[in-house]
């Protein structure tokens, strides 16, 4: 029975080295993408990243709260994709 | 016991499906290639991993935040990729290949009438 939550430990430390690990690649193509949506793809994918590097946090301490901020991420995440994706297009946000 | 290993199981597939969005995301050639690559597998990993908080978390107090964040994702992910790949045809990112819109008529007079207003 002790063996376990150490197993669940060592899975949510993996788990959450490999997805910030991901995030690191994803600014490859923020950085380097050729046109201006490959880096609004890569910046919502990284957002959605973190929303899961708040969740496995949120197990791996057993505080709920950061359940909550990985809901406000992404609602933020979102707003943010919109709004970019509008001054892509039209060059204002609010018009 | 057994929530132990459903979680284990949850987070292990929800890392995978980010794994495969992200090689997708380095690794396809085109924006719209890309965008499918990264917002269905990222969605189903992200969703996997809240999946594995509300069995953490159980049903009575965080687990219910939980399944509001799978709602979410499943609402706000593919609006903002429907977007995004909007404002990339708009501003003429090239289509690979063969691809085409399915109807030009139509895509010409949905812009003529976003001209008009």
């Amino acid at each position: 029975m002790s063996e376990v939550p150490v197993l669940l430990e060592t899975t949510l430390r993996v788990a959450l080295v490999i997805v910030s690990a991901l995030c690191v690649c994803c600014s490859y193509r923020v950085i380097r993408g050729p046109t201006d949506p490959d880096r609004v793809v890569a910046l919502d994918a990284i957002a959605t990243n973190v929303v899961a590097i708040a969740v496995l946090f949120a197990i791996q301490t057993g505080r709920g709260l950061f359940i909550t901020v990985s809901l406000v991420l992404a609602i933020i995440g979102f707003i943010a994709t919109v709004a970019v994706a509008k001054f892509v297009i039209d060059g204002e946000v609010i018009e | 016991m057994i929530r132990t290993a459903v979680v284990i199981a949850l987070i292990a597939v929800g890392v995978f499906f980010l794994i495969v969005g992200t090689v997708g995301l380095l690794r396809l050639p085109n924006v719209y290639n890309r965008m499918h690559a990264t917002s269905k597998p990222t969605t189903l990993g992200t969703a996997a991993i809240f999946l594995a908080g509300f069995v953490a978390f159980g049903p009575g107090k965080e687990g219910l935040t939980s399944l509001l964040g799978i709602v979410f994702l499943f609402l706000t992910v593919p609006t903002g990729a429907h977007m995004i790949a909007r404002s990339a045809e708009r501003i003429g990112v090239p289509f690979l290949g063969s691809v085409t819109w399915p109807d030009e008529s139509a895509v010409r007079s949905d812009r003529s009438d976003e001209d008009d207003d």
